[in-house]
């Protein structure tokens, strides 16, 4: 796909995830928006994966560490074809096979997430296992920044680099908030990219939120041999709506109807704006 | 609606005024502030809180290491990540080094409804009851919360309390004339002598409301509120068997290993009567919030006094 035509799929998972959150009266609106570019780029440019065929041999794999962010995760695999979109409107109702965070009775779902920091642990184990069949699949994972507090995290890191897992590209959803508040003030994380780089892995920093540089680091990919990658990727939490846009209460807020109709509008707006480019 | 009530409100509220007067006092969050209620306390005494950031089992153990410097240290974060994450710390630095430890559990049970099995709590009482020398608590209402704080906050020992998110309606009302806890009691919420109805935590209330609309059928219920799960009033127990000749356990948790495996044992063992355990089943539960989960798995009043009734003309037919 053309960057131009990523940016309007993200636009369409924005809406969609923000329609399923608003009807549920439910859902993480912040972590879900900040994470669209990246799940975009991951669905429908990056990843080989076969939506008829979920567990295709060749896919590459994606874990949601931060399971939370599930809305934008659904949008995008119903939109890419793993399930029919009109089930997304059940999202957390009564009985409804789709709940508040990833579930692998869903085609497309590998782990059931939702408890942080356990998605990186995942992920090297599925990275060693490929790696002793000499396939090429690559695992891709996703997790928040406050997530990074979790040791089990650091334990992982530190094993992927000890396996030479190059096999491996992390990305964390740098947004800067967690439901408390900043992430600094919370538990700091800076310096970040030394942090990584001390525990052996190749990092890039981007803007996570601009599609082309979210594809062109995600395409580049494993950045060095013998070595995981990780990608800190700069966003905004409550990316696309102006009035959640950085506002720690946006973690897990639902908009009420005017902000919801307003919200949808601006979406519309902005795929006009980019249909005239 | 206005009498219901959060039982993390009503914990908070309750140790802020105490460490007011108790700097010793110190609570520790892990990014939890908000789900536990605690901004106010926060905001008050800044210097009596800890954030530890997405971290239990850190969290647990700063806690056990501020309990050995003298700290009276208060764990508040989500009941289902400090009790399986965190358990190694629970067990080892907590209650096996003999620590001052109160844990609080929030949004325990399946309070967090539609967010799913990793967020639900059901196998806390069948896990922290093989821990010795830890006290399990399982309030019922705001008041009983309340009362567990004040009753728990100068003790010195390892505690742990579970309680759930929303705001739930009264059961310690001046109407009932209860006081609403003392530690290691069963509380006698209702007589009776057609069989007992031992309970505890959030289905207290549901087990009343079924009690009520066995009563219009002629089955008088004994209910008992076993607030406390260790140390377990066995005596309320016994006594009820004797007395009532059967019993009928509810409660938020599995079916393994819980309040009707406890009660169980102890009837088993001192007087033999039929015991049946109504809890959620060995499986990952249907997507649905608590009161669409309890009506599911009949363990709403409704559901108990329908399983109460069948199980009475099975006993009566022995
Ligand atoms: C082990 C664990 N502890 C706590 C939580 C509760 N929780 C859910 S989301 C969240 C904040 C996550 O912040 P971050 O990782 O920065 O995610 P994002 O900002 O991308 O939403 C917390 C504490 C959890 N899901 N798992
Ligand atoms: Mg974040």
């Amino acid at each position: 796909m053309t960057i131009q035509a990523l940016k309007q799929q993200a636009l369409e998972v924005r809406k969609t995830l923000l329609s399923m959150i608003y009807q549920a009266k439910t859902g993480h609106t912040g972590g879900a928006l900040s994470s669209t570019d990246l799940i975009t780029a991951l669905y429908f440019e990056v990843m080989h994966i076969d939506p008829s065929n979920p567990k295709w041999e060749g896919r590459d794999y994606f874990i949601l560490s931060k399971g939370h962010s599930v809305e934008g995760y659904l949008s995008a695999l119903a939109k890419r074809g793993f399930f029919d979109e009109s089930l997304l409107s059940t999202f957390c109702q009564y009985k409804s096979p789709l709940i508040g965070h990833p579930n692998n009775k869903i085609p497309g779902i590998e782990m059931n997430t939702g408890a942080l920091g356990h998605g990186l642990s995942i992920s090297v184990g599925m990275a060693i296992g490929l790696k002793k069949d000499k396939k090429p699949n690559r695992v891709f994972t996703l997790m928040g920044d406050g997530e990074l507090a979790e040791g089990s995290v650091w334990e992982a890191a530190m094993a992927a680099s000890h396996y030479k897992l190059d096999n491996l590209i992390a990305i964390v959803d740098r947004n800067h908030l967690q439901i408390s508040g900043s992430t600094e003030d919370v538990m700091g994380l800076e310096p970040l990219r030394e942090r990584w780089e001390s525990f052996g892995w190749q990092v890039e920093e981007i803007d996570g939120n601009s599609m082309l540089e979210v594809v062109n680091a995600l395409k580049a990919a494993p950045f060095k041999e013998h070595k995981p990658s990780l990608i800190i990727a700069n966003t905004t939490k409550g990316k696309g709506v102006k009035e959640m846009e950085d506002i720690p209460s946006w973690h897990h807020g639902v908009p009420n109807q005017h902000l919801y109709e307003q919200a949808m509008l601006d979406f519309e707006s902005m795929e006009k704006e980019l249909q005239n480019v | 609606m206005s009498d219901y009530r959060a039982c993390r409100e009503a914990y908070t509220t309750t140790l802020l005024t105490l460490a007011q007067e108790d700097p010793s006092i110190i609570v520790i969050s892990s990014d939890a502030r908000g789900s536990c209620s605690l901004n106010t306390f926060v905001e008050t005494l800044p210097d009596q809180f800890v954030e530890i950031g997405i971290a239990e089992q850190n969290e647990i153990g700063v806690a056990a290491g501020l309990s050995v410097v003298g700290k009276n240290p208060f764990v508040c974060a989500p009941a289902c990540f400090l009790t399986a994450r965190s358990l190694e710390q629970l067990k080892v630095d907590v209650a096996y080094s003999h620590q001052n430890v109160k844990v609080l559990g929030v949004s325990g049970g399946v309070s967090y409804g539609v967010l799913g099995s990793s967020h639900h709590t059901l196998h806390d009482i069948a896990t922290l009851r093989c821990i010795p020398d830890l006290t399990i608590i399982l309030p019922s209402d705001a008041a009983q919360t309340e009362a567990v704080v004040r009753t728990i906050a100068h003790q010195k020992g390892a505690f742990f309390i579970r309680i759930g998110r929303e705001k739930i309606p009264q059961v310690y009302t001046e109407e009932l004339g209860v006081k609403p806890f003392t530690l290691g009691k069963a509380n006698t919420l209702r007589e009776g002598d057609s069989l007992t109805l031992v309970s505890c935590g959030e289905l207290v209330y549901h087990t009343l409301e079924a009690a009520k609309l066995l009563s219009n059928e002629g089955i008088e219920a004994r209910v008992l509120d076993m607030a406390t799960l260790k140390p377990f009033d066995e005596e309320a127990i016994i006594k009820a068997a004797k007395e009532t000749g059967a019993l009928v356990t509810i409660e938020e948790h599995s079916i393994n290993g819980g309040l009707g495996a406890t009660v169980s044992q102890i009837v088993c063992a001192n007087h033999p009567v039929p015991v049946k355990t109504l809890a959620f089943p060995d499986e990952y539960l249907v997507t649905g919030n608590s009161l669409e989960l309890f009506a599911h798995y009949g363990l709403d009043a409704k559901g108990i006094a329908a399983s109460v009734t069948t199980f009475i003309s099975q006993v009566s037919t022995l």
